[in-house]
């Protein structure tokens, strides 16, 4: 390329290293011939060099491209999703309370085919609401059913096969904790005797979480021996069985567990919350349950 | 300035290209600058992060096998 020439004669006359030394030296001397392989020999030197040094500029740009998108990502996943999750949860949460308003159940109107053991929710359809007092009176989320990307985009998410809200048996619920809404980031501030409320169209259900809530401890004293909060393996399918951590026995009481990433911005674990239903199912017309009237 | 060099020159050669060919003056590569910027986190956010996020596994959530 000529320009590349041109530019190795430029810069054979700056003083820019060790060539421009050869450079002089061959001027002094004052016979061109002296001068002509030197220049040739120095602007051969010059290219290769240059061309590192391309190299190495062309790596630390994309470097500094990559680092700027990386960083883009961070705010993306850690502010851009929560906003967009803002606006599908409002949608959820009208969608579900205008069917409520016009009679419909989402939880019962299922077109199910005739002989389905079990009425199937169209996956994304809002469902209930879930409240957690612990984590503030006005948390709310509607969740909807189904646990896939699309699902869990806009809210917590009912696992598919596990129990409806105040059945016997257990409801799972998977929910993000950091992004897209973040609605379990602070999962971790529950405490044995917490409550967990569902609210259906019908309904309050108030659970509260396993263990003992005057020491604290998530594993004392709870039916079946089950903790009110454990740490698991992504694979470990037992603790969304029907009585949780006990596969294939038959369930005798109505079960919360709620799933979510460990920690807190990885996915290597789960952080796994179980409940038990207490007390009888209450009436939406009787008002708001005593676990919502005040702060725990 | 040699056209020549712009490949060669500086840590950030495509940047500084971009600049140079950007219209109206300073004014004008500043507000060209921040509407290619505001473009390319538009098709970050909107296209390429949505694509890519599922297929991380920073965001899993469920318990599977």
């Amino acid at each position: 390329m000529s320009s590349d020439e041109t530019d190795d004669a430029d810069r054979a006359g700056q003083h820019s290293g060790p060539e421009s030394t050869t450079e002089a030296d061959s001027r002094s001397a004052g016979a061109t011939a002296v001068i002509a392989p030197d220049i040739a020999h120095s602007r051969t030197e010059q290219t290769v060099g240059d061309r590192l040094r391309t190299g190495i500029r062309g790596v630390g740009q994309t470097c500094i491209t990559a680092g700027v998108v990386i960083l883009l990502f961070v705010v993306y996943e850690l502010w851009f999703t929560d906003y967009v999750n803002a606006g599908q949860q409002k949608d959820a949460t009208n969608k579900l309370e205008h069917a409520w308003k016009s009679g419909d159940d989402p939880l019962v109107g299922g077109p199910g085919k005739p002989g389905d053991k079990v009425r199937s929710i169209p996956l994304g359809t809002g469902i209930a609401i879930i409240r957690i007092p612990r984590l503030g009176l006005d948390y709310a989320r509607t969740v909807v059913e189904g646990t896939n990307t699309a699902d869990l985009d806009i809210g917590p998410g009912h696992y598919t096969n596990s129990a409806l809200p105040g059945q016997v048996g257990n409801l799972a619920i998977a929910g993000h904790r950091v992004g897209k809404g973040s609605p379990f980031l602070d999962l971790d501030k529950l405490r044995p005797g917490d409550a967990i409320v569902i609210e259906t169209k019908t309904s309050w259900f108030t659970y509260r979480v396993l263990g003992d809530r005057a020491s604290g401890s998530f594993t004392a004293g709870t039916p079946e021996g089950i903790p009110g909060r454990e740490i698991v393996d992504p694979s470990d399918v037992k603790v969304i069985a029907a009585v949780p951590d006990h596969p294939g026995q038959s369930p005798t009481r109505a079960m919360i567990t709620l799933t979510t990433c460990h920690p807190k911005f990885s996915a290597q674990q789960r952080m796994v919350i179980h409940g038990v239903l207490v007390g009888k199912p209450r009436p939406r017309s009787a008002g708001l349950p005593s676990a919502l009237r005040s702060q725990p | 300035m040699r056209a020549g060099r712009s490949v060669r020159e500086g840590e950030l050669a495509v940047y500084t290209w971009i600049w140079r060919k950007l219209p109206g003056g300073i004014p004008g590569k500043v507000l060209g600058c921040a509407i290619l910027f505001l473009a390319v986190v538009a098709l970050l956010f909107y296209v390429v992060f949505p694509w890519v996020d599922p297929r991380l596994p920073f965001n899993q959530v469920t318990i599977n096998q």
